[in-house]
């Protein structure tokens, strides 16, 4: 039987929305407040990669937070290894780290620099870190002689490269990756892919990864949510959705036909629908 | 499943020592600034210290009055600044999601930005001390010099409470917060009597001189630097400043943990800029 490394039961969060009316506030019926995730409940198995695809504002990097302590649910519960992110917040941001599709570094200081900050949080030797944090930047394909400059001389490829290095560093045992390969050039994109499967092969990894690239999600997931709306629609395996979405006038799906069989809309359209609603809100 | 680098005394430290660490780091890469900002006190304190040569009477003892004023205030506004605007800084840098994702308590990471902070701003303000001597004569014959390093010690932490407390602002409001801490710094340097007594103050300023731990930090360095008096004759002037950081800094960090759960729920932790 397989182990379960994350459980999400019944989970909700809403942002905005206020019971108090002020003169300068708009009416409260323009204030309800945004559902990003909308009673959603999954289980990943250990040593799984488990995908969630969707459009942008489809509640994907919300659900993300919401596992990362970044946010705490409105209702609802969530356990990574049998530990509550609420009550046992502290065990929890031991177990995993997560990557944002935005690098997020002190861009003056360099990958080393901002390496050693981060694995001295979680309690790492500094005599260890030095020595780890050089072998996985080079493991990374990063050149040696870019170790100690400013990370804003770095490409956006390198620099999210130097992110997965500091989730790795950390030896997580919950990988979160929040769009990884967002904006990366099809070289730095193939590199960070290859990281995520060794990660979980070689390093025993549980991986929940966000993504709105069909191909991607296809390619690395072994289980894939879609989400739409805040809801997740369909669950499954990458084939068991694209067998699913077979119909007379298309009998071999790709994933992008599966995505539209499921929401009902292109992924184009599934994000300009996302975006007029949360500007109306 | 094990869990790398269990919660312990040592990894709190070595997490502590993190701020430490990354703030000296990102002081030699912006060494630029840090250079303009020296220059820049250098150039206040001498404008205010000017002020007071220029006046016929006692103005030797009006020179180390303002000098004193001067050198405190930089000190103080540098420990101030670097923990009431980590949050903001953080927000900007786009790093404060990954520095509440890790698995410290909030107050490592408090004490950690904390001891940077006085670290550096005592040497800054001895350098800036060395600094002022090459253009004025400053009369130190009577000082006390580890009196004033009992006021700085005791004093900073009475400090640190009011910068934990002033921290919670830009995690409370996401634009505004930095602007507010601004406004709260500006206001101590009006009320504390850095170039002037409180005495000269309109009457409804009065208590909130009082109540400003800068007040009693300067009158402490004052009197141990201008009257020379001892340790145990500042009663007055580290007892209000012990209370204030005893009462200040578990408080400030309670506020703080408070707030953030109000961000992680209101969505309000997140980068900004």
């Amino acid at each position: 039987m397989k182990t379960d490394a994350v459980v999400v039961d019944d989970i909700l969060k809403s942002f905005g929305g206020s019971k108090l009316r002020f003169g300068w506030r708009k009416p409260a019926e323009q204030r309800k407040p945004v559902v990003a995730v909308d009673h959603v409940s999954l289980r990943i198995h250990k040593n799984e990669i488990y995908g969630v695809l969707g459009a942008n504002g489809s509640g994907k990097s919300t659900l993300i937070r919401l596992l990362s302590t970044l946010l705490v649910p409105d209702a609802g519960t969530v356990t990574i290894f049998g530990h509550d992110i609420v009550r046992e917040e502290r065990t929890v941001k031991r177990l995993l780290n997560r990557v944002s599709v935005e690098a997020s570094f002190f861009k003056k200081l360099s990958p080393v620099e901002n390496l050693m900050y981060a694995t001295r949080l979680y309690g790492i030797p500094g005599v260890q870190a030095r020595r780890d944090i050089r072998r996985v930047l080079e493991m990374l394909g990063i050149a040696p002689d870019r170790f100690d400059r400013p990370l804003e001389q770095m490409s956006r490829g390198m620099q999210q490269k130097v992110a997965i290095a500091r989730a790795f560093l950390t030896a997580p045992v919950l990988l979160l990756l929040d769009e990884p390969t967002t904006g990366l050039d099809p070289r730095s994109k193939l590199d960070v892919q290859d990281f995520v499967l060794r990660l979980r092969n070689d390093h025993d990894a549980t991986v929940l990864l966000t993504t709105h690239d069909m191909g991607e999600a296809d390619a690395l997931c072994d289980r894939i949510a879609i989400l739409d709306r805040g809801r997740i629609v369909v669950e499954g395996t990458p084939s068991e959705l694209r067998m699913q979405a077979r119909t007379a006038t298309q009998p071999d799906p790709s994933m992008e036909d599966a995505f539209m069989y499921f929401t009902g809309r292109s992924l184009e359209d599934a994000e300009q629908e996302e975006q007029e609603e949360k500007v109306a809100s | 499943m094990t869990i790398v680098n269990p919660p312990s005394v040592m990894t709190e430290v070595r997490a502590s020592y993190a701020f430490v660490e990354r703030n000296w780091n990102l002081t030699k890469r912006y060494w630029g600034w840090e250079l303009a900002f020296f220059l820049y006190t250098i150039a206040s304190s001498l404008s205010v210290i000017y002020i007071g040569k220029a006046q016929g009477t006692n103005q030797d003892a009006l020179v180390l009055y303002l000098g004193i004023g001067t050198l405190v205030w930089a000190y103080l506004r540098a420990v101030f600044d670097s923990i009431s605007e980590m949050i903001s800084w953080e927000r900007w840098e786009g790093t404060i999601e990954y520095t509440f994702m890790a698995p410290i308590s909030r107050l490592t990471h408090m004490l950690g930005s904390a001891l940077f902070s006085i670290v550096y701003g005592v040497l800054r303000t001895a350098l800036l001390f060395a600094a002022l001597a090459l253009f004025v004569d400053l009369d130190l014959s009577r000082t006390n010099y580890w009196g004033a390093l009992v006021v700085v010690l005791i004093g900073s932490l009475s400090f640190l409470g009011v910068g934990i407390m002033a921290a919670v602002l830009p995690l409370w409001f996401t634009e505004r917060g930095a602007e507010m801490t601004f406004m709260i710094s500006a206001i101590l340097l009006l009320v504390s009597g850095v170039y002037y007594p409180i005495s000269v103050l309109p009457g409804w300023m009065q208590p909130l001189a009082r109540i400003s731990p800068a007040t009693y930090f300067l009158e402490g360095i004052r009197q141990t630097v201008i009257q020379g008096r001892s340790v145990l004759d500042l009663g007055p002037v580290l007892l209000p400043l012990l209370i204030t950081g005893i009462i200040l800094i578990p408080l400030g960090v309670w506020v703080f943990t408070q707030a953030e759960h109000w961000a992680k729920r209101t969505g309000r932790l997140k980068r900004n800029g």
